[in-house]
């Protein structure tokens, strides 16, 4: 079949009609994928705050923006689920804190039980070196080598190399120092808000 | 500070080439002689600095306004094709000499993947529009640094004896290899950097 | 044309990854192990099938010289249908290739194929031609990515085959990448002779 030929009339309309069928069609397409996504983000959440809570049975109460001023002044936001349970107990709160790790932002989520101990943590975004800083995600994990769940931070928790009680990761002192501040500052943000 | 900081990142520590992968194809396709290669690094440092800001715009502007963040993609390939061509017309008229230069290379900076990529990261990474343009701007130069060293290692490869089975594309990828090995001792560089500056 | 010619030619003589070394930003970054690999190959080839169907469909109406701008919107909006089936229904996927999902527009196998194939030859030739090529392209990552999650992290799809201390890390990291691929193209070099 011959082609059509080049003239301005045809490239403008051939290219406007493509474009607007493929547009029609994507924007079809993004209506039926919207609702699929947003439940994705959620189940992803709630299911990082189910690990990081230990406890499968939990609602988040409310949500709280919270801003705080770290050591440097500077101001960093963080975001606090409050948890309860089905009976409306108060269990506790899930922290998203971020600090700046060795590669970049590293952003952990940690839940808190009501008086402040840690039941767990999870990392959201990190940007260490994998086979190193990366270790993170499960070296400060219950029964492993820097084990810090059930430990409160009221006194901050730092590495050994600072006078504390945590080991660091071996070869990877920044990432394991932005990781405890992440906490520290998790927690301060936490006892810094009013439960319901 | 800040922006050292993004610009110092973006050359060495997360090098578009040898750490993201990004822009592959024009790194293995162009860096046979350096001075295409820094021929080709021009063209693409104004591309990507250009593109990034304007798709920057039209995403706060027009996708985030109205709500078409799904067009994301189809918008900024269209902005970037149409910034490449409007850069070959005027610089047909402008500068004839240069536009001669730079030859085939221009129409292939659409299908860099680097320009895309950089303009979908400052979104990700959420930059203002000076961030932006900074961290597009260095990551061009980290583009042409990788560029143009590599340039130089293949100009030396051609004179020495490959083994047989090695020659072309194998050889070239181990050299990539090696100096992506070499920019990896740059990481952490950031980290403390931003101790340095007071950042943290 | 035989169809099935058409998928052998796009897995071996003219096979993206090995012989016209297309589509190499993808192969290195999304090969740190096979399953990402693998899932890379099958998305773009699930793009490349689209696309060369579609743009060999409007090939008689489409004027010569707009026909890269058609082409890169049907691509656009091929890799974008792409991206929300995805993030809907696939969340580990999105998570495991992230910005490369939408890169999947400049990947110069897709554009390629477009100008030497589907602009030349009929639709059904062209789904062929798309399901050939991503063959072949899903071939030659997930090859690479089982070479470097096996000495990377000692394991094949996510069974762990090797203990811990076996693991070269160094092949799950950039490097790795350029080194593995390097070696590979060797070996097909000298079986191809």
């Amino acid at each position: 079949m011959k082609k059509l030929e080049s003239s301005l009339t045809n490239m403008v309309l051939v290219l406007t009609g493509v474009a607007v069928i493929m547009g029609g069609i994507l924007a079809y397409v993004n209506h039926l994928t919207e609702g699929p996504i947003s439940l994705q983000k959620e189940k992803a959440l709630a299911d990082g705050i189910k690990t990081v809570m230990v406890c499968n049975d939990l609602v988040v109460a409310k949500t709280d923006e919270v801003k705080q001023n770290d050591a440097k002044g500077k101001e960093i936001t963080f975001t606090i689920y409050q948890i309860k349970d089905a009976q409306g107990q108060d269990l506790g709160a899930a922290v998203e804190s971020t600090t700046g790790g060795f590669g970049g932002d590293l952003k952990v989520l940690v839940g808190f039980d009501p008086e402040g101990n840690i039941l767990g943590y999870t990392l959201l975004e990190h940007a260490e070196t994998p086979g190193l800083g990366a270790k993170a995600d499960a070296w400060f994990q219950r029964g492993q080598k820097g084990d810090i769940i059930g430990k409160n931070p009221a006194e901050p928790l730092t590495v050994s190399k600072d006078g504390g009680q945590v080991d660091a990761i071996t070869a990877s002192t920044i990432t394991s120092r932005a990781f405890l501040l992440a906490v520290n500052n998790a927690y301060k943000a936490y006892k810094a808000t009013p439960v319901e | 500070m800040e922006y050292i900081l993004i610009f110092i990142s973006a050359i060495f520590v997360n090098n578009i080439i040898l750490s993201q992968f990004l822009g592959i194809c024009p790194f293995l396709g162009v860096s046979k002689k350096i001075d295409t290669s820094l021929g080709m690094s021009a063209a693409v440092a104004f591309v990507m600095t250009l593109a990034t800001v304007v798709t920057w715009l039209v995403q706060t502007y027009v996708l985030n306004a109205f709500g078409l963040q799904y067009l994301q993609t189809i918008a900024f390939i269209l902005v970037i094709a149409a910034l490449v061509q409007m850069v070959e017309i005027i610089l047909k008229k402008v500068s004839p000499a240069l536009y001669q230069a730079l030859g085939i290379f221009l129409p292939l900076i659409t299908t860099n993947c680097a320009v895309l990529g950089v303009a979908i990261l400052v979104i990700q990474k959420d930059f203002n529009l000076l961030q932006s343009l900074v961290y597009a701007f260095s990551t061009a130069v980290g583009f042409g640094l990788a560029l143009t060293v590599f340039a130089g290692m293949r100009e030396q490869l051609e004179l020495v004896n490959v083994p047989k089975g090695m020659r072309g594309m194998a050889i070239v990828m181990l050299s990539a290899g090696l100096l992506s090995l070499a920019f990896m001792g740059f990481s952490g560089v950031d980290g403390g950097l931003r101790v340095l500056f007071g950042l943290d | 044309m035989n169809y099935v010619d058409i998928i052998k030619n796009g897995i071996v003589k003219e096979n993206p990854t090995f012989v016209l070394m297309l589509g190499m930003c993808p192969t290195l970054a999304t090969t740190t192990s096979a399953m990402n690999g693998m899932s890379m190959g099958l998305a773009t080839m699930a793009v490349l099938i689209c696309t060369n169907f579609v743009i060999s469909c409007l090939k008689s109406v489409t004027p010569d010289k707009v026909r890269i701008p058609v082409f890169i919107v049907v691509i656009a909006a091929f890799v974008t249908i792409l991206q929300l089936v995805i993030k809907a229904y696939l969340p580990d996927i999105d998570a495991a290739l992230g910005l490369f999902i939408p890169l999947i527009v400049v990947n110069c196998i897709i554009l390629g194929r477009a100008e030497a194939f589907a602009a030349k030859n009929s639709p059904v030739a062209s789904l062929f031609d798309g399901i050939g090529i991503g063959l072949g392209f899903t071939i030659g990552l997930t090859l690479l990515g089982i070479c470097r999650e096996f000495l990377g992290s000692g394991s094949i799809f996510g069974l762990t085959l090797l203990p811990e201390t076996y693991n070269i890390l160094l092949f799950v990291l950039p490097p790795g990448a350029f080194i593995m691929l390097g070696f590979l193209i060797a070996i097909v070099n000298k079986i191809r002779g």
